[in-house]
């Protein structure tokens, strides 16, 4: 293995490789920064780019794309609460209020740090746990997966809208629903589309994503532009305020940076599990862990809350490499344009991988921690120079905003049909919204919908049409019992505890 | 039980829910597949009873944050604009073509917003996409359809 380390570190420490990592990080931030374009975008775009570059060098400039989008979603979901990718989705919850009381440059930093410590204790993970991690991944069975999919689910409707339980399982169906729309995967037959050719291959994620954040944020500020509540107030992306993190903060990050760490890392070597579970459930953990008056901050611009998602998406983007590298199955639908990548450029990742080309693998593994540290140096003293391209006016920065969202749509499908549903999607959005239906939890269902259809249908058919697969398996059981803790526990807050 | 916005919405989402389900019973299958423990409307089936439980229990149960939106504070006429304007966009985006289109969104959209700054609305209006035109199509390759911009011969 430390032949591995070193082939790995000469390959990424090359004076091109360093810029790619570089050059990757910057223009990752940048088209991460802006609402509706995210890391699978970047990526998607650098792909023809990178055929130019030998392997090794094309999946390090990638890899630095990946960093740089994922920090960049980051930004935009604190400065103006629109994420562009799931993964920063939970960022917003504490992200964006504490930048509403005039912290922006603050929740800017402790994102930077906490992505910056998780990546890097989970790229130690990676480079020295990779090869047993894998094997963990492959006796998770599709029961197990269905059960971790609801358990994400329940977590977000749990955690992430106190109060609001029914109103989030609400969202999390019609998540499912929208994700439900098209050919059924497995047979072709078309499932509610209406005899309309426009739905037959489904909704797009990313039409969702911009018209229920991005474009109903925007809307939801126009139509608030009355009310006096901070809600409605945009954040003064001139004046950020200072980057400094003080002790009291450090302390608290201190204390959440390894447990969400070692989450995000798990959780993203789960193929199909992702940055966006890890966020969430992270962000519920940490409420938990927490004392009940700092419990009472989340939502609000808890610092904790903020680190908490930030720490375990970074963590389970490098843990996401684990089934790509070993295994050769993406992670995560960014994981997945790269694996198209990697067999454009004629390498099949897999077991085999180390032996055939031990420098890929390992130049990958190192560049990730330079990655991390070019974030860290390079784009958080920046960030208040970069945000500047967020710094305009409402009355520019809204039809900006919905100007980008139809864009990326139009730019897609070169369909009207598309840009219409987005519209109506927006609108019910924004409606559901004025009434607090928090919209994350209807996002990750969108995400989740189709992966879990799969593991609950070969789950059944397996058992034979029986619901025992859900407690057969002690991993399974256990996953079960963990959600009816959660329900059970948000019934008796929600419905008992409040009124004694 | 009080009736508010919330709960209409509740009633709205249960009405969904069982047209949703309605429609899932009606999804054709292969007739070898009807049977089976799973088939195309299995998932959707459950869905549909898993949001009229949910939905149901919102009616029902007594709301424990109330939530008041005083319409006299939202800015109904701007946002009504807005959405028109997007879907005229939409509309016009493929014939008139990706140039035209979106610099008439943007100045009309900054105008409905109350921007009265004819400078700036002309600098990130029609300059604004032109460059984001050529750093799309011109530098990236994104291909970006404009008929107009075609037939005067500035694009390819």
């Amino acid at each position: 293995m430390i032949e591995g380390i070193l082939i790995g570190l000469k390959t990424a420490l090359s004076f091109q490789n360093l810029m790619m990592v570089m050059i990757g990080c910057f223009a990752g931030t940048i088209i991460g920064m802006l609402p509706g374009l995210g890391p699978m975008t970047a990526i998607a775009l650098m792909i023809p780019i990178t055929y130019g570059f030998d392997p090794a060098t094309g999946l390090i400039l990638m890899a630095g794309v990946y960093y740089g989008a994922v920090f960049g979603g980051s930004t935009s979901s604190i400065l103006i609460n629109a994420p562009g990718v799931p993964g920063t989705v939970a960022t917003s919850f504490d992200g964006y209020p504490m930048a509403q009381q005039g912290k922006a440059g603050k929740a800017l930093a402790i994102a930077a740090y906490s992505s910056f410590a998780g990546g890097t204790i989970s790229a130690i993970f990676l480079l020295f746990a990779a090869p047993s991690l894998s094997k963990v991944s492959l006796s998770f069975r599709s029961p197990d997966y269905f059960g971790l999919m609801i358990l994400g689910l329940t977590a977000v409707a749990a955690f992430s809208s106190k109060g609001n339980f029914l109103k989030a399982m609400m969202m999390c169906v019609l998540g499912l629903m929208l994700a439900s729309v098209g050919q059924d995967t497995l047979s072709d037959i078309p499932r509610f589309t209406f005899n309309n050719m426009n739905l037959s291959d489904g909704i797009s994620f990313v039409l969702v994503v911009m018209a229920t954040f991005a474009m109903s944020e925007a809307l939801t500020i126009i139509i608030k532009g009355n009310d006096p509540s901070k809600a409605a107030q945009q954040i003064s992306l001139t004046d950020l305020g200072s980057i400094k993190v003080n002790k009291e903060e450090t302390k608290q990050m201190a204390a959440t940076i390894p447990r969400s760490s070692i989450l995000g890392f798990i959780i993203g070597v789960l193929p199909g599990a992702g940055a966006t579970i890890a966020s969430f459930l992270a962000y519920g953990m940490e409420r938990n862990f927490v004392k009940s008056e700092e419990k009472e901050k989340f939502g609000k611009g808890s610092v904790q809350g903020l680190s908490a998602p930030e720490t375990a998406n970074n963590a389970a983007c490098s843990g996401s490499f684990v089934p790509l590298l070993t295994l050769g199955i993406p992670g995560s639908g960014t994981t997945a344009v790269m694996l198209g990548a990697l067999l454009g450029f004629g390498i099949q990742p897999g077991p085999r991988l180390y032996e055939t080309n031990p420098e890929i693998f390992w130049s990958v593994i190192m560049s990730m921690y330079i990655g991390m540290v070019v974030l860290l140096i390079l784009n958080l003293p920046l960030i208040p120079y970069i945000a500047r391209v967020l710094a305009v006016p409402r009355t520019f920065l809204i039809p900006m905003i919905l100007f980008f969202s139809v864009t990326g749509i139009y730019l897609m499908s070169f369909n009207n049909f598309d840009i219409f549903l987005m519209i109506g999607i927006a609108v019910m959005a924004t409606i559901l919204r004025l009434y607090d239906f928090p919209m994350p939890p209807l996002i990750l269902a969108f995400v989740l919908g189709g992966l879990m259809e799969e593991n609950l249908r070969r789950s059944l058919l397996i058992s034979d049409g029986s619901w025992t697969f859900l407690w057969d398996r002690p991993l399974t059981l256990c996953i079960m019992i963990v959600i009816l803790i959660i329900v059970g526990w948000q019934i008796y807050n929600s419905f008992f505890k409040k009124k004694l | 039980m009080k009736i508010n916005s919330v709960k209409i919405i509740s009633l709205l989402f249960f009405v969904l829910s069982a047209f949703y389900l309605y429609t899932a019973h009606q999804i054709q299958v292969f007739a070898f597949d009807e049977g089976a423990p799973f088939n195309a409307k299995t998932f959707p089936i459950y869905l549909g009873y898993a949001g009229m439980f949910f939905s149901g229990l919102k009616i029902v149960l007594p709301d424990q944050k109330p939530v008041e939106v005083d319409p006299t504070y939202l800015e109904f006429k701007k946002t009504i604009l807005l959405v028109l304007t997007m879907i005229v966009y939409g509309a016009t985006i493929l014939k008139v073509g990706f140039f035209l289109s979106t610099s008439l969104f943007l100045v009309f959209s900054y105008y409905f917003l109350g921007e009265r700054r004819w400078k700036y609305i002309i600098i990130f209006s029609f300059p604004f996409v032109a460059i984001f035109m050529y750093l799309l199509h011109g530098l990236l390759a994104v291909y970006l359809r404009d008929p107009l911009l075609k037939y005067i011969g500035i694009m390819g």
